[in-house]
């Protein structure tokens, strides 16, 4: 049956439309290639996934904008316009290398986990400044000279624009190939993707070597962004949009692979080309169903290669050890319980609304903390579980006329649910590749919830998400909250110290040992992923009721960033770093909104700042404080 | 017989080394004069690797002195201390897998600074037959014994005076040790001062005259290998 | 003679890209029996142990574990058929202490690692320390793992290898980055283990007293086959082994592990 409509969805199409799809999925593929080939090599040398990439982007469409209208002033002429090309290209580069020098080479020896919230805080930083410089509306960008009418090709109208981009693509590849095969700098490039320590023990400096990626691969992102302003107004959105592109493109392409860059772009380009036809509203579902395909087949993408498999031992970022919970500390728990169980009653109605947002998001952050802390599992994309929850619990109560009782216990089976399902392909990965996924999974929630008018109200979202009448009171629901949340956390808590808890810690630690005393590692990850997912789904099903109403942002990329920041803020190494920061951090948003409209840069400076400073966050660092006046001069 | 005046090639003089809050070097202090070729032996996790390291500036490390070749080293970053000519070669070969033969030489590649005849790929491929034949090929279609030898030749492409050797016999077959004790006199006949870290005493002392010896990060001994031998045997 | 074989290899085969790394390796090992697989390096030693680990698939032949087929299964099955294994560099769990590791190897033998209620922390925590003392390290229960010294380290491996009461011990490269005393020690160990507890015992190595001096039997592999096989001393009088394997410094090492064997 699905060859039958296969067949009458082919016949409906007449040549000359596939010949204007071949080629408008080609000029795509192009893009795509130019942005992702910046990504894959800045990859490849300094092993960093820079989040950033989609920001400098960005900035090259900015520059682009700028730029071109004075030098079309001169000469109103297509090697003008490829001059404003490269002026934008050269100086998205000139960021690059600040970029590097001043941030990445800080933290090449960090945790991953560290190197992509450091990078992820300038993506915050760079949104705020261009909103600041350019405005926040979208800027439209003049045409190519020379290249805006259209050429006929087999009868087909084919803009020449389009075909000047699909040109780019294999003029771009083969400079990038002449560069990595053919001169010193390729071969110590290449050499430095593989071995960066040796590399320098040959007496290279690697500081210019990876200053001179980050300027190549800045200058690609600048480039691909540049290229796109005559198609494409420029706006402050387009970041966040351009880096799941190129994730999607080098993750089935095989990070730090060029070439398979190019191929996946290839692939891709076509399939939204052609996609359009069976799925017309979000061909990003079909690309997601290509990612996973591959990625069951071939993990490390068509042309990656396997990390070589790793004994060398690594401290991993997280949980350090976890030891039976004492008895001081569980005085403690009964101390806090009582204190917020007296709470509500020692403050205003305002104050009641922010402890309920504050319990509301240590769940969340908790679950997140089970994920990186305990399983190594390293998840960009936590809001996805949380928006399902909420989404899950607003659509019961609006569409299925359940009660919140019933909504509030389908909000974590929904996140269980879509975390079981995602989580098929994502605990497979591990590593940048998880984190990645996880990312890209979450921007097609996203994207689902946004299109997906009918059902989810678009941007609107949904109103009216009451709580049951014995649970309106503001009090009753922070109870409620309390109840749940501490139950919630109780559970997970428990669940770490059980065999399981272990034995997932135990596979982050070394998965070829876990494997070799009969644990089933992708088993544990999943099973781990889906409790995770039900916490949150909880988490996010509770939120709903205590706002009233839903909308995307609860499942967008700044959420994800809030949750990890909470961690970071706390700190991953103890258990309790989770709550801590959760409570830091919302406290903070609270008194910091109403005063600054930059919050994104306040933020993304505070997490570049925390990265570089105290990584250890702030349970670590008290830790140490602690430990340092308790030990007094008594010196060991 | 290759020492010019008393300045020894590489001097160190009470190296401490870290691996994060973990001090694993004590007051490690040793000279190396041109042209001569040192063992340093010691039991896994002794600190042979460390020292290497510490030199290197590989890892976190502090010393009260440290000289190579009339410069100070102590904080210098490794590419410097590289290009002063002071070669590496380290225990797992890491030599790049994904690079041909002559690419990987390629990286080692360092213009000459002394007056012995620099190091080509063409006088390499005379010392290391098999690396010759392979040159195309790519480094990890190699075997261990050959990656071993392309370790080395890639450091001999800098043109060092001095090369920090680690364990090049670790793991390797015991006809492949032999050869890879060939090319290291070889290299010791060039005038290339050697300090080799090693667990075998035999196979050093097939090399070298004199022997440093390491435990817990923490020089023991100095003096003739057959000294240290001879106690080795005594007790 | 013992009727049927503990681990029974027949005719393995391997081939990456054309390159052929195993070729027909058929080879038994008995209970109570320390086999050492030797040869020079690119030999297909690893490609050999990994087939019967589970970690790479044979293109041909079989492997049967006491009369069940275990070709081409998961590590995690053949652990459970009864094959603990220790690796070339020691994979511990870095996080916990030396008990913990091996309670964890034991509750996994109980199917208990899905558990997410019980508490782990006493959870057969006595027989992990019973299991420490075999390899001599009970003292160092409630150390982390990361703050022993190699050596012990490897004993915690050895001790989570035998949490799952195994039949076959696979080892690689048992000593490797042990000084010479720690290497005699842990084989005298692992012969121990094995004669007591009827255990047969796989290990590749290069050390040549690790091999002569304590190995029942030795295979020696060449580009992909078995180019010889038999006792110790069969095996280092072979003048083609001699050639293109041992050379003369291996060859008088090997003489020397062989006398000092007869002598204690």
């Amino acid at each position: 049956m699905a060859r039958a409509i296969c067949w009458s969805v082919w016949s409906s199409m007449s040549f000359s439309f596939v010949i204007a799809q071949i080629l408008n999925g080609l000029a795509s593929a192009s893009s795509l290639f130019i942005v992702a080939s910046g990504l894959t090599i800045v990859f490849g040398v300094t092993r960093i996934v820079n989040f950033a990439h989609g920001s400098l982007y960005m900035l090259g469409a900015y520059f682009a904008v700028t730029l071109m209208t004075p030098l079309l002033d001169v000469s109103r002429s297509f090697p003008m316009f490829v001059l404003g090309l490269i002026c934008a290209a050269l100086l998205t580069g000139v960021l690059g290398i600040a970029l590097e020098v001043l941030l990445l080479r800080r933290v090449y020896k960090s945790p991953e986990l560290l190197q992509l919230l450091i990078t992820f805080g300038l993506v915050l930083v760079i949104q705020d400044l261009v909103i600041r410089i350019w405005g926040p509306l979208e800027i439209l960008g003049p045409r190519a000279p020379g290249l805006r009418g259209a050429v006929s090709i087999a009868g087909v109208q084919v803009p020449s624009y389009d075909l000047f981009l699909i040109a780019m693509g294999p003029l771009v590849f083969g400079l990038i190939w002449l560069v990595l095969a053919r001169t010193r700098f390729g071969i110590l490039v290449r050499a430095a993707t593989q071995d960066r320590e040796m590399v320098a023990a040959l007496g290279v400096n690697q500081s210019i070597l990876f200053t001179g990626a980050l300027f190549l691969g800045a200058a690609l992102a600048g480039l691909g962004g540049a290229l796109q302003i005559p198609r494409a107004a420029a706006s402050p959105q387009m970041d966040i949009a351009v880096l799941t592109d190129a994730f999607v493109v080098t993750v089935i392409g095989g990070m730090g692979s060029v070439p398979g860059a190019a191929l996946a772009a290839l692939i891709i380009g076509q399939l939204n080309a052609f996609g359009i036809v069976v799925f017309p509203k979000s061909t990003l579902v079909l690309v997601f169903l290509l990612m996973a395909a591959v990625l069951i087949v071939r993990p490390y993408g068509l042309l990656g290669r396997a990390e070589p498999l790793s004994l060398r031992v690594v401290t991993p970022e997280g949980f350090t050890a976890i030891a039976p919970t004492s008895a001081p500390t569980w005085r403690w728990c009964g101390v806090l319980i009582a204190a917020l169980t007296i709470l509500p009653w020692a403050v205003d109605a305002y104050a009641q609304k922010i402890a309920i947002e504050i319990l509301i998001f240590a769940l969340a952050a908790f679950a997140l903390a089970f994920l990186i802390g305990n399983g190594g599992l390293v998840s960009f994309g936590h809001a996805a579980y949380f928006g399902i929850g909420a989404y899950a619990a607003g659509l019961a109560v609006k569409k299925l006329g359940f009660g919140m009782e019933t909504a509030l216990l389908l909000a974590p089976l929904a996140g269980a649910g879509a975390a079981a399902l995602f989580g098929v392909f994502i605990v497979r990965l591990s590593g940048i590749y998880l984190a990645m996924l996880t990312l890209a999974v979450a921007q097609i929630v996203y994207a689902v919830a946004v299109q997906w008018v009918e059902l989810t109200g678009g941007d609107n979202g949904i109103v009216g998400v009451w709580p049951a009448r014995w649970a309106s009171s503001r009090i009753t629901y922070y109870y409620l909250t309390l109840v749940l949340c501490s139950a919630g956390i109780f559970l997970l808590h428990r669940v770490l110290h059980a065999p399981f808890g272990y034995a997932l810690r135990g596979a982050r630690d070394s998965a070829v040992r876990a494997d070799a005393i009969g644990l089933d590692v992708v088993k544990l990850r999943w099973l781990a992923f889906t409790l995770a997912g039900a916490a949150t789904g909880l988490a996010g099903g509770l939120y709903a009721f205590s706002k009233g109403s839903i909308d995307p942002t609860l499942l967008a990329i700044p959420q994800s960033v809030d949750f990890l920041a909470m961690l970071l803020m706390g700190g991953i190494q103890h258990i309790a770093g989770a709550l801590v920061g959760s409570t830091a951090l919302h406290t903070l948003k609270v008194i910091a909104l109403p005063l600054t409209d930059m919050w994104r840069m306040l933020l993304g400076v505070m997490i570049i700042a925390i990265v570089l400073l105290t990584p250890q966050g702030l349970v670590g660092g008290g830790l140490r404080l602690f430990r340092r006046s308790t030990r007094g001069g008594a010196s060991a | 017989m290759m020492e010019t005046g008393s300045e020894p090639l590489l001097e160190v003089h009470e190296l401490d080394a870290f691996y994060g809050p973990a001090q694993a070097l004590f007051n490690v202090s040793f000279k190396l004069a041109r042209g001569e070729a040192v063992a340093l032996v010691g039991r896994n996790g002794a600190g042979k690797t460390t020292t290497l390291k510490a030199i290197m500036g590989l890892i976190e490390r502090r010393s009260r002195m440290s000289r190579y070749a009339g410069t100070d080293i102590r904080t210098s970053p490794t590419h410097r201390i590289a290009r002063l000519g002071l070669g590496y070669v380290p225990e797992e070969r890491r030599i790049f897998t994904d690079l041909t033969v002559a690419e990987n030489l390629e990286v080692g590649r360092l213009p000459a600074r002394s007056h012995r005849p620099p190091w080509t790929t063409t006088r390499l491929y005379k010392i290391f037959p098999n690396l010759g034949e392979m040159a195309g090929r790519s480094a990890g279609s190699m075997s261990g014994g050959e990656q071993q030898m392309l370790s080395i030749a890639r450091t001999l492409m800098g043109n060092p005076d001095a090369v920090l050797l680690d364990e090049p016999s670790e793991g390797l077959a015991p006809l492949i040790v032999e050869q890879m004790a060939q090319a290291i006199v070889a290299m010791k006949n060039d005038g290339i001062a050697v300090l080799l870290s090693e667990q075998n005493l035999d196979f050093a002392a097939s090399i070298v005259d004199r022997a440093l010896s390491i435990e817990t990060g923490a020089i023991t001994f100095d003096g003739p290998i057959a000294d240290l031998m001879q106690t080795r045997r005594h007790t | 003679m013992i009727a049927r074989p503990l681990l029974s290899v027949d005719r393995l085969t391997k081939a990456f890209g054309g390159v052929v790394a195993a070729r027909d390796v058929s080879f038994e090992v008995g209970r109570g029996e320390l086999v050492a697989l030797i040869g020079p390096n690119g030999a297909g030693k690893s490609t050999t142990f990994n087939m019967v680990g589970g970690q790479l698939e044979p293109d041909r032949g079989s492997v049967m574990l006491d009369g069940t087929a275990i070709t081409g299964l998961a590590p995690r099955a053949i652990w459970r058929l009864g094959a603990g294994r220790t690796f070339q560099i020691a994979q511990t769990f870095v996080s916990m202490t030396a008990v913990e590791n091996v309670q964890m190897a034991l509750q996994s033998a109980q199917n208990m690692s899905f558990n997410l209620w019980r508490s782990a922390h006493a959870l057969h925590r006595d027989a992990a320390i019973g299991l420490l003392r075999s390899v001599g390290l009970a003292d160092s229960a409630d150390r982390p793992v990361a703050t022993l010294a190699y050596g012990d380290i490897k004993r915690v491996e050895l001790a989570i290898a035998l949490a799952g009461a195994p039949k076959l011990l696979l080892m690689d490269e048992p000593t490797a980055g042990m000084s010479r005393g720690e290497r005699h020690d842990l084989m005298v160990l692992v012969g121990a283990l094995a004669r007591d507890l009827g255990l047969g015992v796989l290990f590749t190595e290069h050390d040549m007293d690790a091999v002569f001096g304590h190995a029942s039997r030795v295979l020696v592999l060449v580009r992909g086959e078995i180019v010889a096989r038999g006792t110790p001393a069969e095996v280092q009088a072979d003048a083609l082994v001699q050639r293109i394997y041992l050379g003369k410094s291996g060859t008088l090492a090997a003489a020397e592990a062989g006398r000092s064997r007869g002598t204690s």
